[in-house]
């Protein structure tokens, strides 16, 4: 499953897309995110008959990404996302 | 001193919509192996549903109110209040929607995105690929496999333009009922250009500005419509629509934002005989039975 977390207002679309299919729970994306907007959960909320962790996006930084992540998304000199360097499985996008 | 007399229209509640319930005559609890209750306490609106080894038997559709447990409570006594069941013959009870953590009676909770998904499989059929909730508060765009199982989902919980939520607030402006305003905001020579589709707020004023230059409140009504269907269709442009598509929510019984929305996703809409108010709760009732026979459910 495709989970888009996010939302879209009217200065753009904010959405962290996190590919569960591919995600197996390891929680690498945890500590290297430096806001923690990773959790990971013993049962997909969207998905109530798989029974693997999965990881989303915690329920408070939803409403706000375009904030919290901004400290990785300088205007110039960006590098490389550190929450999609740590997926292995290269489960996570972001949209802007 | 001369008492204030308050203007019956002030206190006309325009959002008003006809509360109901149901029962399937031909299902027997009796016979069923395991009874299992979908409560969706939405934003505006909460639903019950009754399912009988998979099969939905009764429901009850109502209004939220400002308190969450009563109102899960209340839909689920009007859904009782259908049938000759007993309340302690259900096996087990799965919360959802915003208010899904307050249902007191619940088992467990699971989130609208998997119960609209699901219950959309049912009350439409397993032909559905794309699911568009427009909610009380929120607007989903749902893609799913023919079990009804959730393949791509995006929501827009952070505001409330192009919801019912939004299309109250008009109705309340322009003092019109809830359940008229599709119809009438066809009655327009020429369809107006849409007032600003970023925020309920900003078309508000928007509208009031209109109305003041002398527009009908059909043309305002026009305008509204269409931009909340250039909305709902901008955020469901994202994932891409995949036929067929159906639409769940209040909003789908509202044909001046739906015969708008379609043209521009070029699709026509899946039509049903139940309530589309309903999906939510059946998903969530089906997902008790899914769970019940897989053994991860009955209490004791």
């Amino acid at each position: 499953m495709l989970a888009n977390y996010g939302y879209k207002d009217a200065s753009g679309d904010y959405f962290i897309t996190i590919d569960t299919d591919k995600c197996d729970g390891c929680g690498d994306c945890i500590p290297v995110c430096p806001v923690q907007v990773f959790a990971v959960v013993d049962e997909d909320p969207n998905d109530p008959l798989r029974d693997e962790p999965v990881a989303i996006v915690a329920e408070d930084k939803r409403k706000k990404l375009k904030y919290e992540c901004s400290p990785c998304k300088p205007p110039s000199n960006r590098l490389p996302l550190p929450c999609i360097e740590a997926c292995k499985a290269e489960a996570i996008s972001h949209s802007w | 001193m001369c008492a204030v007399k308050e203007s019956e229209v002030a206190k006309q509640e325009w959002w008003r919509w006809t509360e109901s319930n149901w029962c399937n005559p031909d299902i027997d609890w009796r016979d069923a192996e395991y009874v299992t209750v979908g409560i969706d306490v939405g934003s505006v609106s909460s639903q019950a549903v009754i399912a009988a080894d998979g099969e939905v038997f009764a429901f009850g559709n109502m209004r939220t109110g400002s308190d969450s447990p009563n109102s899960a409570r209340n839909a689920l006594n009007f859904a009782l209040e259908a049938t000759d069941m007993p309340e302690d013959r259900m096996d087990y009870c799965i919360g959802t929607g915003y208010g899904r953590v307050n249902v007191p009676f619940a088992d467990r909770s699971i989130t609208e995105i998997a119960c609209h998904a699901r219950g959309a499989n049912y009350i439409y059929g397993p032909e559905v690929r794309t699911v568009l909730d427009v909610g009380g508060q929120d607007i989903k765009a749902i893609q799913c496999d023919e079990r009804g199982k959730v393949t791509n989902f995006l929501m827009n919980d952070k505001c409330a333009a192009g919801t019912g939520r939004g299309m109250e607030v008009f109705a309340d402006l322009l003092g019109l009922p809830i359940t008229e305003v599709g119809d009438r905001s066809f009655q327009v020579d020429k369809e107006p250009e849409p007032v600003s589709s970023t925020c309920v707020v900003y078309a508000k004023s928007e509208a009031t500005g209109l109305l003041r230059k002398g527009w009908t409140t059909e043309q305002v009504l026009a305008a509204y419509c269409r931009a909340m269907a250039e909305r709902i269709y901008s955020l469901i442009e994202r994932n891409g629509v995949v036929p067929a598509f159906a639409v769940t929510g209040g909003m789908a019984k509202n044909r001046g934002v739906m015969d708008r929305l379609m043209p521009l996703v070029g699709l026509e809409r899946m039509t049903t005989k139940w309530d589309t108010m309903i999906a939510g709760a059946a998903g969530a009732a089906l997902f008790g039975d899914a769970l019940c026979k897989k053994g991860k459910g009955r209490k004791k």
